[in-house]
């Protein structure tokens, strides 16, 4: 049972090992760098496929709260705190290895917040954001809740937009990498390459076995029971309001993550991540994926992330995703990645088999 | 802040209002008989002004404008005919979806055909710096015509509702779809009729107020989500409170500049929609038990 | 004293009320019935119980704790469960998950346990799968646990939906309209059910339209008509109540 669960997490693992593993031998290891990015997206893919397609709540926003972590993470690790040394409060963080001391590529010395502060204080701000902007939402059904999430999504564009801090248009550049643990480190380093690409991998497989985990669970029972009906739901004890709260600030902590992660990997960050543009890409590689599929989600997000960064889509990108969204709701309302699409395949697969195993059936008639 | 001071910020709130308010009804023209919110509405009025300024070039403006209004109520119905009559089983996820991407693949193909630039209608009377001196503000001739157009579509519209069969046919499918089936209307048709409508109505506004906020291949999504805000604001459905809320959300924005930052303009309108959503989501006119009863 | 006592329940729609000034008694491992006219308001009422609606006036008490107007998941919690009239089983789930979701009240992991699959959050979900696997067992469609719960057939899948509203081991459990759509074989196998349900100590209010269901297996029963309760005693009695018989037959045949 527990085998056959996870067989998938394995393919994905060795699917993992020998992409790089062909980059590398073909002396393309730039390939990763897309490769690298797609996953960090597949993270707020999939938190949001936990929230849509599993307990049936639109999000058109969902690029605000990985907005909301790249722009954490960028403001805090920007700001050069050697002038301000001396002062009790620099002290205490460098005190506490709050802090990292390095030269940037000026040979100037920075001494700047370490990221693990801003990731945390990021994953903080976006759950209470999510969650108390979450308890009115939430109690919106349909049309309201699009409208609200994607009113949402507008507003934070707006600030980033908007504001000096956030570098308005042109959004914030020499972010320092985020040095995790053992030599690891988050950075666009082109040395770096194949270690991120592998931070990143570890990232998406554990964020799909712990999101696995949890729609097979009484929690997930309870979430896919209120996508069934929120009534029903209710009368067997589920609290369904505070189950919708709980899985939204879920998925804005995956989408917040990603954003700390890929800003890292970048070196910048721009409003165009928090544009409502990327929720609808998000939305539509969903949709695709099949909704309440974390598989197909993060097959999907895979490959039209790469393809959209690698620039195959040229300058019709936002047509791809608008024109997938449409495709797909009109003739696969269940997603690309259902069973019932590829019953061709299955159909001539048992054709073959059997027409073996009639032959086979001959062979032993002959022997006895 | 002086009178004169206050008049111009007025007038400007309502001939944006006006706007809006022509969005909001373009919602729930389609809103009423199908239950969908449309969130392509937006893009009509980009099309709209778009079209009229290709073919302004070679025709008369008045001819451009109608022209324009007639090929986007083409469009309109073309939409409802590819995309909305094949949706099996609509759930109101797959409407929004749908309506979602179509407003991207409009602006999308806008783009490829007009590409990034920011265009502008000419002014129907006069050129930019003309103006007239109303009671010490000065506003162009252009707000003029806004405010003008909006209140002919909006009688336009009551006469057409009230007084005709088609749109007493539309009324009837929107307040119950199965009775109207029965007296013999073709719903689908007036799903067609309705996309028509609001498209062409969209079109006209967009040209109308093209002079003035001129056009860009995206500016729709703005105007929807405004036009959406005015929409909730006069409760979803009901046109009169579409004009008051329009002008509600349309002074409310022209004096916010005056307080906040240029940059967070569009935020204020979201902000009021957000608000109005949590508090009333039945808007200030809608009538409570009305949105509880229909289905989300 | 009842186990569920109604006092004075009431609640309008606009002009109409719905429910009005309702009270009644149901006392414990009782079959107790709900009928009358369409329109009567038994299922305004079943959803004033449950918490579904919020009731105007009147109380509402279950072992005389009041609960009325307590949020509907509370309100499980304090050991009501129930069916619905138009049958809402749970979408692309299978029949033992539909099931399952019942057991929810009767356990605790939460999102980082679960998540996680943390031992305590794994022992709880094997107790939950065969808890539910065994009440399929009783309801005797065990064989069809892992089939999709809303593609089953009409009748079938009303035991589906009695089976999760049993998974939360409710003392009362509410029954709109458990024969409704069903044929003869069907609706007799629903009526020895519920007897089965009353024997492993279940209270069980009901709604019905089939009155040889109901006379069979209720051991009281609550007439409404147009929100008021008309008449209230044992089977017998109401057969032969003048006025119950004016409302279901009209006036001039009484």
């Amino acid at each position: 049972m527990a085998m056959k669960k996870y067989s998938p997490v394995l393919a994905l693992v060795i699917c993992v090992i020998i992409l790089q593993a062909i980059a590398s031998l073909a002396g393309r290891e730039y390939y990763l760098t897309q490769l690298t990015m797609s996953a960090y997206y597949c993270l707020v893919i999939l938190g949001l496929t936990v929230l849509m397609g599993y307990t049936g709540q639109i999000s058109l926003g969902h690029a605000a709260f990985f907005a909301m972590g790249g722009y954490t993470t960028a403001v805090m690790t920007t700001r050069n705190l050697i002038e301000m040394q001396g002062s009790a409060a620099v002290d205490l963080a460098v005190r506490l290895g709050l802090t990292v001391t390095e030269k940037n590529a000026y040979g100037v010395e920075i001494l700047h917040l370490s990221p693990w502060v801003s990731l945390v204080t990021a994953v903080c701000l976006t759950a209470a954001v999510a969650f108390f902007i979450g308890i009115p939402i939430l109690k919106l059904k349909g049309h309201y809740l699009a409208m609200a999430t994607l009113g949402f999504g507008i507003i934070i564009y707006r600030i980033v937009l908007g504001s000096r801090i956030f570098g308005e248009a042109d959004g914030i550049s020499d972010i320092p990498q985020f040095a995790l643990a053992g030599g690891l480190a988050v950075s666009g380093d082109p040395a770096l390459r194949v270690q991120n690409y592998y931070i990143a991998a570890v990232l998406v497989v554990a964020g799909v076995v712990l999101l696995m985990n949890l729609v097979d669970s009484r929690v997930g029972r309870a979430l896919r029971s209120i996508h069934g009906s929120e009534e029903a739901a209710n009368a067997m004890g589920v609290n369904v309001a505070r189950y919708k709260l709980l899985v939204f600030v879920l998925s804005a902590v995956f989408a917040c993550i990603a954003g700390v992660f890929l800003t890292h990997f970048n070196g910048g960050v721009g409003p165009s991540e928090a544009d409502v543009m990327k929720s609808v890409s998000y939305l539509a590689i969903v949709a695709v994926g099949g909704m309440a599929n974390l598989w197909g989600a993060l097959v999907m997000g895979i490959l039209l992330n790469y393809l959209s960064l690698r620039g195959y889509f040229g300058s019709y990108d936002e047509f791809v995703f608008g024109s997938i969204l449409i495709v797909i709701m009109l003739f696969f309302p269940n997603g690309l990645l259902k069973m019932e699409n590829f019953r061709w395949l299955s159909d001539a697969a048992a054709r073959v088999i059997n027409s073996y195993r009639a032959r086979g059936g001959e062979g032993k008639d002959g022997l006895s | 802040m002086s009178f004169e001071q206050l008049l111009q910020y007025a007038l400007s709130g309502i001939t944006n209002g006006s706007i809006y308010a022509i969005v909001a009804i373009g919602f729930n023209i389609i809103y009423n008989t199908t239950g969908i919110i449309n969130f392509a509405q937006g893009e009509f009025l980009m099309l709209g002004g778009m079209t009229a300024i290709s073919l302004s070039s070679f025709m008369p403006l008045p001819l451009a404008i109608l022209a324009a209004v007639v090929i986007t109520s083409f469009a309109g119905a073309l939409i409802d005919f590819l995309f909305i009559r094949r949706l099996k089983s609509p759930s109101v996820l797959g409407m929004v979806i749908v309506t979602v991407g179509l407003s991207i693949v409009i602006r999308e193909i806008a783009l490829h055909i007009w590409d990034e630039k920011v265009r502008s209608l000419p002014y129907f009377t006069g050129n930019e710096i003309s103006s007239i001196n109303i009671m010490g503000a000065f506003i162009s001739p252009q707000v003029l015509w806004v405010i003008g157009v909006s209140s002919v579509i909006v009688v336009f519209l009551g006469v057409f509702f009230k007084f005709t069969l088609t749109g007493r046919s539309m009324r009837a499918c929107a307040s119950n779809i199965t009775a109207a089936r029965l007296c013999g209307i073709n719903a689908r048709n007036m799903v067609t009729i309705s996309f028509m409508l609001s498209a062409g109505i969209g079109a006209l506004a967009g040209c109308v107020v093209s002079p003035i906020t001129q056009t860009q291949y995206d500016c729709g999504t703005s105007l929807a989500i405004k036009g959406f805000t005015v929409a909730i604001l006069g409760g979803l459905g009901n046109s009169t409170g579409a004009v008051v809320g329009g002008i509600v959300i349309g002074l409310l924005e022209a004096f916010s500049i005056s307080v906040l930052p240029l940059a967070y303009k569009d935020a204020v309108a979201i902000a009021i929609l957000l608000i109005i959503l949590f508090v009333r989501p039945s808007g200030l006119l809608g009538k409570k038990e009305a949105a509880g009863l229909k289905e989300f | 004293m009842g186990f569920l006592e109604l006092k004075n329940m009431s609640r309008s729609f606009g002009g109409l009320r719905a429910v009005d000034d309702v009270s009644f008694e149901v006392a414990k491992h009782q079959i107790k019935a709900v009928i009358g006219p369409n329109g009567a308001g038994k299922t305004t009422l079943f959803n004033l119980i449950t918490g579904s609606l919020v009731c105007d006036s009147g109380e509402a008490r279950i072992n005389d704790v009041p609960i009325q107007n307590l949020p509907p998941h509370r309100i499980a919690r304090r050991g009501i469960s129930r069916t619905f009239q138009n049958i809402k089983l749970f979408s692309h789930m299978t029949v033992v998950e539909n099931v399952m979701v019942g057991r929810h009240i009767r356990s605790r992991a939460g999102f980082l346990p679960a998540m996680l699959r943390l031992p305590g959050a794994r022992r709880e979900e094997r107790a939950i799968r065969e808890r539910s696997l065994e009440i399929l067992s009783v309801m005797g469609i065990a064989e069809l646990a892992d089939q999709d719960a809303t593609s089953l057939p009409f009748g079938t899948q009303r035991i589906v939906e009695i089976a999760r509203a049993l998974a939360t081991e409710p003392e009362l459990l509410l029954l709109d309209e458990p024969a409704a759509g069903l044929n003869i074989y069907e609706t007799a196998r629903v009526s020895e059910m519920i007897t089965k349900i009353r024997e492993r100590g279940v209270t069980v209010l009901v709604i019905e339209h089939d009155m040889s269901l109901i006379m069979n297996i209720s051991d009281e029963i609550v007439v409404l008509s147009s929100g008021k309760k008309i008449a209230e005693g044992v089977p017998a009695d109401i057969q032969k109540n003048e006025e119950v018989i004016r409302v279901y037959l009209g006036e001039d045949d009484a």
